[in-house]
């Protein structure tokens, strides 16, 4: 028994080798197998971690999860750096190298369509933030110290502006978010939404109201990380995060019912 | 490029992309994790699995 095949992306051919010492999901190297002049990248897995019961019972264990996550992200990172890869989705898994083979076959025009319009991009994640409105941060914005109120108008006014930041910020997060996707989606050649993240789960502080990836043209990168750090001003209580580049993970699986894509 | 630093990626940014994205391809074997309803649930249940733990595993080092 020589274990199964877990197949973490399909790639055009590509010249450079990856760096050594890298390993896979499960410890074993990554290997390219070449058919119909498209490569798969693989790595052999144990089978007892892989059956449809395994699997569903693996997945909501948390350390496996995150090995097979990271194993998973850190063949994808490597193939990013030579070539622009098609990653698949997270365990996807054959009994062996003619199962790989015949995906390839039966997916083949497919795969070259999708691979062709990702070639030389790379994927952006931008996230916003809404954090609790800092006290007093009217004063602070407009460079004032927050000096004694001149007058009872002036106590009540400040008051009122204070109870009504936190509404505010709401109100400023939703249009701040709108404005930047918009933007950020004019420069990119595409976007997707994902659902905003749990904070729970992220451990982030402050809710998450925009997670969203952007494809861009590896050679723009640098000019859309500039646009995303000068989007994100100094808006008070919101906060932008940026990761990437990632491989087109957002943009692999989409492109079955769209034909029409214009270059 | 200088502006990004390469911090440890958070396994929820990974999540997103490794469990809604990626080329899904019918596998041999492969359960049904298209079934983006189906993660949710596993991610929910992760969600209490994680609060009990100390410290948070994927919790950005200092």
């Amino acid at each position: 028994m020589s274990g199964l095949r877990y197949v973490y992306a399909v790639c055009h051919p590509y010249e450079s080798p990856l760096q050594r010492q890298l390993s896979g999901v499960s410890g074993a190297p990554p290997k390219r197998l070449t058919h119909h002049g498209l490569v798969a990248v693989v790595s052999t897995v144990p089978e007892h971690e892989f059956t449809e019961e395994a699997l569903r019972a693996n997945l909501e264990d948390l350390d496996w999860l995150t090995a097979t996550a990271r194993a998973h992200q850190q063949v994808i990172d490597a193939l990013t750096a030579v070539t622009s890869p098609l990653p698949l989705r997270l365990a996807t898994v054959f009994r062996d190298d003619s199962g790989v083979r015949s995906m390839i076959e039966a997916r083949e025009e497919e795969l070259r369509r999708v691979l062709d319009r990702l070639a030389g991009r790379v994927e952006w994640g931008v996230k916003v933030y809404v954090e609790k409105p800092p006290e007093s941060s009217d004063d602070s914005r407009a460079g004032r110290p927050p000096a004694k109120a001149a007058s009872g108008r002036d106590y009540l006014r400040r008051r009122r502006d204070q109870t009504r930041a936190h509404d505010d910020v709401w109100q400023r997060a939703s249009e701040f978010s709108d404005r930047l996707h918009a933007t950020l989606s004019a420069f990119a050649e595409d976007s997707r939404m994902h659902a905003p993240q749990n904070a729970a789960l992220s451990g982030a502080t402050g809710r998450n109201v925009l997670n969203a990836a952007y494809l861009v043209p590896r050679a723009d990168s640098e000019e859309f990380v500039e646009l995303v750090d000068r989007e994100k001003d100094d808006v008070p209580g919101i906060r932008v995060e940026l990761t990437g580049p990632w491989a087109a993970y957002s943009f692999a699986g989409e492109f079955s019912e769209d034909p029409g894509v214009e270059s | 490029m200088t502006v990004v630093e390469r911090r440890e990626i958070a396994l929820v940014d990974l999540l997103d992309r490794l469990l809604a994205g990626g080329v899904v391809v019918k596998g041999d074997i492969t359960l049904r994790i298209a079934d983006v309803d189906l993660v949710r649930i596993d991610l929910n249940a992760l969600i209490s699995s994680v609060n009990e733990q100390v410290p948070s595993p994927w919790g950005d080092s200092p």
